[in-house]
């Protein structure tokens, strides 16, 4: 009886489960080699000793007080946009957008800052500008959430071409604010009066930027842990036809929630320009809103993971950018460790859900 | 017919799932000139045996000799290589290809470039030979049901198979069409092809096949010249002898219509007809059964009623218990029919796709149906926790706790889970599809327990079930569908097994009106 | 009658571009791929090319063209591929979310790029000192027989590059057993795989060499569009995307995609011939490109016409045992 079975090599296996910590061992060999693998690449190009390498990056992220609060805005930034995403993303919807949703956002806190400037105490400017910011974002989620429930228009497409109508209209909008005149930017606005702008906290500039983004993060934590809609959004991105069989309006869920998950977006961009550069370009957004996608997917869409999450990308953002300015070289040398880091977190993912039976291993049950 | 030659020769082939054992040595000859019929209920094994010949298994145990010479099937690939072809229920064609463009797909000498005047030529060739009509270079979506089939069936002979394995081929044709299928059947056998069919039908059996072969329970149970036989024979090989399997049946207590169901006519997206016309009425306190073969309606109608299924025309009418009065459910959502204040309780086919989310824990399962009671914003997590603790308690829900994923619990316990939340809103009327399939033994008894408990508590209980024996001994009455019509609707105390059997198999059976009460 | 062939041009010029982009992830996202690591393999294709291409020029006193063209190709090429590998071994063979590793690959691309971009700036002494202009000028040899039609007078040899590219891409795809088996990856893995065409091997193959010729537009970009030199200023990231848009403009046709990508060029240069313009509304002139994807992306979706839409199982992982 000729049974040849010719079993493989290697095969993979989905895993039932998998306990927390071994998920999280798993994530953290993934990260170290990360870690590690960005470290050789660091030391080829400036034969900087690896653990020079990581001290340098501290010094980068924490070595003034100054250096602290502008790791602290940014971080905060890139986490605002991650929490506007969580909401989308938990429903599958692929909001690319964010981008566009930050551009439109800070085009509105712009408009408020030039235009009512002299109309309006800052505090109502912010107050305005708040809203405004928030209503502008949530339209441009608007519209591409209409179409996916009314015709299941393709989201990821859609949002990313509305970014670049965001870029445009920023365009526009420069040119048509431009000052001083010929610089084909907006300048700092209302650099004298500070009209518009985020008042210094115990002396923090940031310290409002922070904190906004920190409530911010806790509400959507409990919006979508605690709350009935928050419910209908888990269920939605699990099974569309759970979600019909209980009588949940799917259309209506994917509307609503990517209006908030635009609005929340629309709010960084308000933070962007209000708290935090005072300008308005086509650069404002600057990829975060890329970067908070591959955020809000790597902590699964939990408020509080993100931090941690954020917290890592910027260190390292910051960190490659110290470095690259010691040896004299630009800035872009973060985005290039940043993505070594999240190529190896991505890869590392695999692990977690699968695991590898090699031929001749008896499997242990 | 007797000295046919021997194409393909199975021994002792043997395949579990898990504790399931689906195949229990079964040996079986496939000869060539021949139409053989692999005659059986839902489960009995008859796919998996032949999904063994077309390589999508591989058998745990015994022999498979094609030609005499023994082989060993692991890929479609090999299959075809033997010139094995078989055409599955849910064909395997690329919807925006043409039927030459999938006919060719994944040949390896066809050459570099794609010459579909050829193949066209070759297509037709084969057309003309057996009597097909299809258009090569028609594309898929545009094709009825029947034309798929056409397709797939040349698609396997333009690969060089003389062993045809056609699985249920006549589900999803109307009588023309199988008329049509069957004298290319006949054409095919007389050029010497050996052809196997997979059917449930006895008329079927009787009018195209040379031999029958009857599955019981993965067990291969009679083997005879199809002119040697009758439908009363094979029915009896099919079902069996009725086993008592002492499940409870309580007397109705004060039936009373609960939910009239008028003239329901029902289209899928492809715009088949999944039911015609029809016409039932349930009965608070009582178990109305559903017999009929998988896929002959009792998903949509269930759907239809609960809400979740587009409509031709027909009524479904609710009675109210309390008031007497009625309502009419036909083109309300799920949502809206809660809002009126009617509770119907479903428990689908598919658990952890339609009625549990399966990433979800148990609590949260639980609030699937009630988490927007009241008025907060807020969910409240601790009713249905309580509620959670209740069934794992008084189902005997094995579970690690209540934050467990429904996902990684058992079939049953899932089921369960299911049931226990369906159940908790007191519901007026209960739906149930398929509720103990795949559920050992003691769960199962579980669940007829709590269907038993609810009809005395008044309920309408609508069981969809696919084991004969279990609708004869549970159900007070049972409406047999077959095609998407109603067959017949007898009562379940003194319903004979055959009979029953018969309506599903073909229309008719028996007069297609309501039994009285 | 000048500024209309002048227009020509500058949307010829810009159309190769993305047409080399689209080309390749039309080939990508026929085998189930949804690269959006576009942008990014354009810029490793650039500016592997132009790092090749400037190593070769200031090692060698008298450097010969051809061979500087031919350095620079094989590096665009090979980080290129490159690109894709990883994005193929992430997502296949990982099984990583495709959308997420897309976006990594780009901001990677994008770090790579703009890192050694502006180290080779500060090598050459400052932005816009880059010197390859013996490679620069092999890119930009226009046809002999062209050269003298004042149409094509000033096209580059790898414009007629990306429309042969179309071409063959289309016949592939279309005529080919092995483009019809590709298809069918991407259509419906599970049919596919029955039919005994490997899965994995298709995606890899298709999203590999489709990363190649989308690493052409960067190479392009650099070589001929901005002639031999880098700028940090996101153009090819801008590009890149419209390239991405560019797909579902051509509906997943190469062939489409040639004269999609020409109109594209018009839309985004109109605004330079438009006379009254002011430097405002140049800008919501140049958002054209943008809002035509969108309202063809919804009708699209609005008209089930199967042939328009996007291969079925386009983003979604393979895994046999899952069936």
């Amino acid at each position: 009886m000729s049974q040849h079975t010719k079993v493989p090599l290697m095969r993979i296996v989905k895993r039932e489960s998998i306990s927390f910590w071994r998920a999280s061992l798993i994530r953290l060999i993934g990260l170290i080699l990360a870690l590690a693998a960005s470290a050789i690449v660091i030391y080829a190009i400036v034969k900087l000793n690896p653990l020079n390498v990581y001290v340098a990056m501290f010094d980068g992220n924490f070595g003034t007080e100054k250096r602290t609060w502008v790791t602290l805005r940014d971080m905060v930034m890139l986490l605002c946009i991650g929490v506007g995403l969580a909401p989308a993303f938990k429903m599958r919807f692929w909001n690319i957008g964010a981008e566009g949703q930050i551009l439109v956002g800070g085009i509105a806190t712009a408009a408020v800052m030039i235009y009512l400037r002299t109309a309006l105490p800052t505090w109502a400017m912010l107050l305005v500008s708040f809203a405004v910011s928030c209503a502008a974002g949530a339209v441009w989620g608007l519209l591409p959430a209409v179409f996916k429930a009314r015709f299941g228009t393709n989201e990821t497409l859609f949002t990313l071409m509305m970014n670049y109508v965001a870029i445009q209209l920023t365009s526009y909008c420069v040119a048509l604010w431009e000052n001083p005149f010929g610089s084909n930017t907006v300048g700092i606005i209302n650099q004298q009066t500070k009209a518009g702008w985020f008042p210094s906290l115990f002396g923090q500039q940031y310290l409002l930027n922070v904190i906004i983004v920190l409530v911010l993060t806790v509400l959507m934590f409990i919006y979508l842990r605690y709350t009935k809609q928050g419910y209908e959004i888990a269920v939605v991105g699990e099974s569309e036809r759970t979600a019909r069989y209980v009588g949940i309006h799917v259309k209506t869920v994917i509307i609503r929630t990517m209006m908030i998950s635009g609005a929340i977006c629309g709010l960084a961009g308000f933070i962007a320009v209000a708290g935090s550069s005072h300008t308005i370009s086509t650069s404002t957004a600057g990829g975060s809103g890329f970067t908070a996608i591959i955020v809000a997917w790597l902590a699964k869409f939990n408020t509080f993971t993100m931090i941690a999450v954020a917290a890592l990308l910027v260190f390292l953002e910051k960190g490659a950018i110290q470095i690259a300015s010691q040896y004299n070289m630009n800035d872009f040398a973060s985005k290039m460790v940043t993505g070594i880091i999240l190529f190896f977190i991505l890869g590392s993912e695999f692990f977690t859900n699968y695991r590898l039976v090699f031929r001749g291993v008896k499997e242990a049950h | 017919m007797q000295n046919a030659k021997v194409a393909v020769c199975m021994r002792d082939i043997t395949k579990t799932f898990g504790p399931v054992v689906a195949n229990d040595r079964i040996g079986l000859d496939i000869r060539r000139g021949e139409i053989l019929a692999l005659l059986g209920e839902n489960g009995s094994g008859k796919t998996t045996l032949m999904n063994m010949l077309a390589g999508i298994y591989y058998p745990d145990a015994g022999q498979i000799f094609v030609d005499g010479h023994e082989v060993s099937i692991r890929s479609p690939k090999d299959a075809y290589d033997l010139g094995i072809g078989m055409i599955h229920q849910h064909f395997k064609l690329v919807d925006v290809f043409t039927a030459a463009e999938n006919i060719i797909l994944g040949i390896k000498d066809a050459g570099r470039s794609l010459d579909l005047k050829t193949v066209g030529e070759k297509i037709r060739a084969i057309c003309d030979m057996y009597g097909f009509d299809i258009d090569p270079n028609q594309k898929i979506y545009d094709m009825s049901v029947s034309q798929k089939q056409t397709v797939e069936i040349v698609k396997v002979l333009y690969r060089g198979a003389d062993i045809l394995i056609l699985d249920e081929p006549t589900a999803v044709l109307t009588p023309q069409e199988t008329e049509k299928l069957f004298a290319i059947l006949r054409n095919m056998r007389n050029d010497g092809k050996a052809i196997v069919i997979i059917t449930h039908k006895l008329h079927e059996v009787e009018e195209i096949s040379d031999r029958v072969v009857v599955l019981r329970r993965g067990q291969c149970v009679g083997e005879k010249m199809t002119k040697d036989t009758n439908a009363a024979e094979m029915t009896n090989m099919m079902v069996g002898r009725q086993v008592s399997l002492n499940i409870d049946r309580p007397e109705p207590v004060d039936p009373k219509p609960r939910l009239i169901v008028e003239g329901l006519t029902v289209k899928d997206a492809d715009g088949v007809v999944k039911l015609s016309d029809v016409s039932f009425t349930a009965y608070s306190g009582e178990i109305l059964g559903i017999a009929g073969i998988s896929g002959c309606g009792q998903k949509e109608l269930l759907e239809a009623i609960a809400g979740l299924q587009d409509f031709e025309s027909g009524s479904i009418r609710y009675i109210d218990p309390d008031t007497g009065k009625e309502i009419e459910l036909i083109g309300k959502d799920p949502r809206e029919i809660f809002d009126m204040g009617v509770t119907l309780a479903f428990v689908p086919e598919d658990r952890l796709g339609m009625g549990l989310v399966g990433s979800m824990d148990l609590t949260d399962n639980m609030m699937l149906r009630s988490f927007r009671s009241g008025r907060s914003i807020f969910t409240d997590r601790k009713k249905p926790r309580q509620l959670a603790e209740r069934v794992v308690r008084e189902l005997a829900v094995d579970t690690p706790g209540l934050s467990t994923p429904v996902r990684r619990l058992s079939g049953g316990n899932v089921q369960k889970v299911l049931v226990g939340r369906e159940i908790s809103s007191s519901p007026t009327v209960l739906m149930t599809a398929y509720a103990v399939r795949g559920l050992d033994i003691n769960s199962s008894y579980t669940i007829y327990d709590l269907l038993n408990q609810q009809k005395q508590k008044g309920v309408a209980v609508i069981y969809v079930g696919e084991d004969l024996d279990v609708l004869l001994e549970l159900c007070d009455r049972i409406l047999v569908l077959c095609g998407g019509r109603v067959s017949g609707i007898v009562p379940g105390r003194d319903a004979d097994k055959n009979e029953v059997g018969l309506m599903m198999t073909r229309l008719g059976g028996m007069q297609c009106n309501e039994s009285t009460h | 009658m000048d500024q209309l062939v002048s227009l020509f041009e500058a949307a010829v010029v810009f159309g190769t571009v993305i047409l080399f982009g689209s080309v390749g992830e039309i080939l990508t996202e026929k085998s189930g791929n949804l690269n959006l690591g576009v942008p990014g393999i354009m810029y490793l294709g650039g500016i592997a090319g132009l790092a090749g291409a400037f190593w070769y020029e200031s090692n060698f006193a008298s450097p010969v063209p051809f061979i500087g063209l031919l350095i620079s190709l094989v590096c665009s090429l090979a980080a290129a591929m490159l690109g894709g590998l990883i994005y193929s071994f992430l997502t296949i063979t990982l099984r990583a979310n495709q959308n997420v590793t897309g976006l990594t690959l780009t901001i990677f691309g994008g770090g790579v790029a703009n890192f050694f971009g502006g180290a080779l700036n500060n090598m050459a002494g400052g932005v816009g000192q880059i010197s390859v202009a013996a490679t620069s000028s092999a890119y930009r040899a226009t046809l002999p027989f062209l050269s003298e039609v004042s149409l094509f007078s000033s096209l580059g040899f790898m414009v007629y590059l990306a429309l042969i590219l179309a071409v063959v891409t289309s016949i592939f795809l279309s005529r080919t057993h092995k483009g019809l088996n590709l298809r069918a990856v991407g259509e419906n893995p599970a049919t596919a795989d029955a039919a005994g065409i490997s899965v994995v091997k298709n995606k890899y193959l298709a999203t590999c060499t489709g990363a190649a010729i989308t690493g052409l537009g960067g190479l392009y970009y650099v070589m001929d569009y901005i002639k031999g030199t880098w700028a940090i200023d996101g153009g090819i990231e801008r590009l890149g995307w419209l390239a991405v848009a560019l797909v579902i403009f051509a509906r997943w046709k190469p062939l489409h995609a040639i004269w999609g990508s020409y109109l594209f060029g018009i839309l985004f240069w109109l605004w330079l011939y438009i006379p009254g313009l002011t430097r405002s509304s140049q800008e919501i002139f140049k958002v054209l490109p943008y809002v035509v994807t969108i309202v063809v992306l919804i009708i699209v979706s609005t008209r089930r016409k199967r042939e328009h839409q996007p291969p079925a199982s386009l983003g979604l992982p393979y895994f046999r045992e899952e069936r």
